[in-house]
């Protein structure tokens, strides 16, 4: 067996049998599909006690309005008494109108030994809102005000339409673009970041446990670091994996033990993702998601996010390994870490903003540029990306990640076997230049 | 000559590590790397484990130019020990026997011989931070010798082993000898270089300054310095052939220390003695390593 392959393997299998690797890998998808799923549960359980709200109301214009629901009973009373307070008066709050609304609109109060319920506070209100505007267009007095009104309300949502090379028209959606566009950028994000450190880590532990002196006596430095770069990606790929399929598992069977659409779409929710909101919209426009998930690039997106993901974390990790090669310590490592972080949340903000007009100047350049490219051009990719740039992009990429492990090896091959003072980047240039 | 470095040369940015550096280690032998500190013995190590390349200069190996692939053929130990803390120490003997070309059955045959010698096989699924620092010792120099390398390199074999086990691994190195294998061994602990070594290479400031066979060099740097015992019928003075230097007596047997002068040989000497005392020791006290080092290592000062 090739020696690089020996490597390959002892990375990859120490790294993905460590207890902590494996309930990391077993824990997230839970822990991913907690967080995105309790809120939702949790709105969907209602509080099945009903408390009693206090309704002073002096005008008796508005007192019948309010129905008993499960959550609270209304009990009307002339005044506010002081036995409200009391504690065995189980009074969750105290609804006081004082004057008619629609001539005074702030006469309405709301009183609680605790924080008004925000429910109660918002169906207060919702009812009186309605009652007052009602009662304004009534005085009026102009026949079938309310359906004029009604009818005037229209709400625009735009249908967009791209046309194809070929003539057609395929109905697209930005939200779609952009949401697919920003899972892809992510994931380029965090692999990098998470598997770069880990290929740094890795290096640093041989260099501090001084193995690393046996196992250049026996493989070249460059096959060491290579091995360990392919060994760590693999680990990524695993557990990429893993998560993909666990998560969802996960999802289908709580969306089948709870009986989506109810849970799914909670009428509560607010704000939520603008993607999902208008895939709704558009679902309810007629347009079924298949569609206008199949207009998308989806063979392009795939193909490029592979190399873009190769090239990136190739340029990254064994930029990190010649960090790691050249530090003796970990807290070492910030001088060199800073303007690599400082690069890749440029790249994320330019993604961000890339996204609001893909074919920009900040968004075109960043997604041309070899250390932002990776992160950038997943966001364009989505809304039409020429050839020409994926083609220039991609070889700009690959040149400058084949150029940067070239220099790292060498920087590797010197480094490893210095110890003591921290090199200067003065010292680090020397080292490629040694032959 | 087994292994034969010439003419090396090897500076590094603001110093010259290795100045035209020649040393030959003969075949099945014990050839000890002596010098200080910072003379330059790793550097000329890691150049034959090609681990660094000299400026200029070549290794000969078994009669050839070394290659790439005769790292295989070497076991190198260097001075600062280190494997991987959170591997298990039978895993990690294994995953370094295949970097050194064994394949995976062969390397967990011969490691499971090694281990029962030398009493650890209880901890082979233990990781090597468990360990003592002696037992990571052993398995460090299983480690090295397993590929049963013709070629061994141990820089300060010795540091951090106890008596007890320093003992045991100069039996293994001597066994390793008797067997062929050829063994290059730097260090500073010039008692083990008379125990262990037949020749010897002693690098100081970059440069070789002294190298050869541990007799013929103790003989070459013998200062004329006897020991002498026996029963006097006349007590030895200081004359034109021997000067004497110590003289002590216990019950009826006088001791003395004599320097003979150059010109003299041994058996003139003995002639010499025997006229005036019944001699019942007669010892030439030849210099230590440990004095050659000094002298040598102090004149080149």
């Amino acid at each position: 067996m090739s020696k690089i392959l020996i490597i390959i393997q002892r990375e990859f299998l120490t790294r993905i049998q460590k207890k902590s690797f494996i309930l990391l890998t077993i824990l997230m998808p839970f822990i991913i599909a907690g967080v995105a799923v309790a809120p939702l549960l949790l709105a969907s359980i209602k509080d099945d006690t009903q408390h009693t709200v206090m309704l002073v109301d002096k005008t008796l214009k508005y007192a019948p309005l309010f129905e008993d629901n499960e959550s609270y009973h209304f009990v009307t009373a002339p005044e506010v008494l002081p036995e409200f307070r009391e504690e065995d008066a189980n009074v969750k709050a105290v609804i006081l109108i004082s004057e008619d609304l629609v001539e005074n609109p702030n006469a309405l109060k709301m009183y609680s030994s605790e924080e008004v319920p925000a429910d109660l506070q918002r169906l207060t209100e919702d009812i009186l809102s309605e009652k007052v505007r009602a009662d304004k267009l009534a005085s009026y007095n102009v026949e079938g005000l309310e359906e004029i009104i009604a009818s005037a309300e229209v709400n625009i949502s735009a249908q967009t339409v791209k046309w194809t090379d070929d003539g057609g028209e395929t109905s697209s959606n930005s939200g779609i673009a952009l949401g697919v566009g920003f899972l892809f950028t992510f994931m380029i994000y965090m692999f990098v970041m998470s598997y770069g450190g880990m290929v740094m880590q890795g290096v640093m532990e041989e260099k501090t446990n001084r193995i690393m002196e046996i196992i250049v006596s026996s493989v070249k430095p460059f096959q060491l670091m290579m091995g360990k770069i392919i060994g760590i990606a693999l680990v990524g790929f695993v557990q990429i994996a893993i998560w993909g399929v666990m998560l969802t598992a996960i999802l289908t069977a709580v969306a089948f033990l709870v009986g989506t659409p109810e849970v799914a779409t909670p009428p509560t929710m607010m704000g939520g993702d603008a993607a999902m909101q208008t895939v709704v919209a558009e679902a309810q426009a007629g347009n079924p998601i298949t569609e206008i998930l199949g207009a998308l690039p989806i063979v392009e997106l795939l193909i490029m996010f592979v190399l873009y993901f190769i090239g990136g974390y190739l340029l990254y990790a064994s930029f990190f390994a010649a960090v790691g090669a050249s530090i003796n310590a970990q807290e070492d490592s910030s001088q060199f870490m800073m303007p690599v972080i400082l690069i890749m949340v440029f790249g994320l903000y330019a993604a961000l903003y890339g996204a609001e007009n893909p074919d920009g100047p900040l968004a075109f350049y960043a997604s041309i540029f070899p250390l932002t490219s990776p992160i950038v051009m997943m966001v364009r990719i989505p809304f039409g990306v020429p050839l020409w740039q994926e083609l220039l992009s991609l070889a700009l990429l690959y040149a400058s990640a084949i150029f940067i492990v070239w220099m790292s090896g060498r920087i590797y091959r010197v480094g490893i076997l210095m110890y003591g003072k921290k090199p200067t980047v003065k010292e680090i240039l020397k080292w490629i230049r040694y032959s | 000559m087994f292994l034969e470095a010439k003419n090396i040369h090897k500076s590094f940015a603001n110093h010259t590590a290795l100045n035209d550096v020649s040393i030959q280690v003969p075949r099945g032998k014990v050839f000890g790397l002596l010098g200080p500190n910072g003379a330059g013995k790793t550097t000329l190590i890691r150049i034959i484990n090609r681990i660094t390349m000299p400026d200029q200069g070549e290794v000969i190996f078994d009669g050839a130019p070394i290659r790439p692939e005769d790292v295989a053929r070497i076991g190198y130990l260097p001075e600062e020990r280190g494997l991987y803390k959170k591997m298990k120490v039978g895993e990690q003997a294994i995953y370094l026997a295949q970097l050194k070309g064994l394949s995976a059955s062969e390397a967990r045959k011969r490691l499971k011989k090694w281990f029962e010698k030398f009493g650890i096989m209880p901890w082979w699924d233990k990781k090597l931070e468990e360990l003592s620092k002696g037992m990571q010792q052993k398995v460090q120099f299983i480690i090295t010798v397993l590929h049963e390398p013709p070629l061994l390199i141990l820089d300060e074999p010795f540091s951090g082993f106890d008596p007890v086990n320093a003992e045991l691994l100069k039996r293994e190195i001597l066994e390793l000898r008797d067997k062929g294998h050829t063994i290059i061994f730097s260090t500073h602990n010039m008692a083990s270089v008379e125990e262990i070594c037949d020749n010897i290479a002693l690098i100081n400031h970059s440069k070789v300054v002294l190298q050869g066979n541990v007799e013929e060099i103790r003989s070459h740097y013998r200062s004329g310095i006897y020991e002498v015992a026996g029963v006097c019928a006349e007590a030895l003075t200081t004359c034109a052939d021997y000067e004497v230097v110590n003289h002590h007596r216990v019950g009826t047997v006088d001791h003395y220390q004599l320097k003979k002068a150059d010109a003299l040989t041994n058996a003139e000497l003995i002639r010499l003695i025997s006229e005036k005392m019944d001699v019942r020791l007669f010892n030439e006290k030849l210099p230590t390593m440990h004095e050659i080092f000094l002298k040598v290592v102090g004149e080149s000062e």
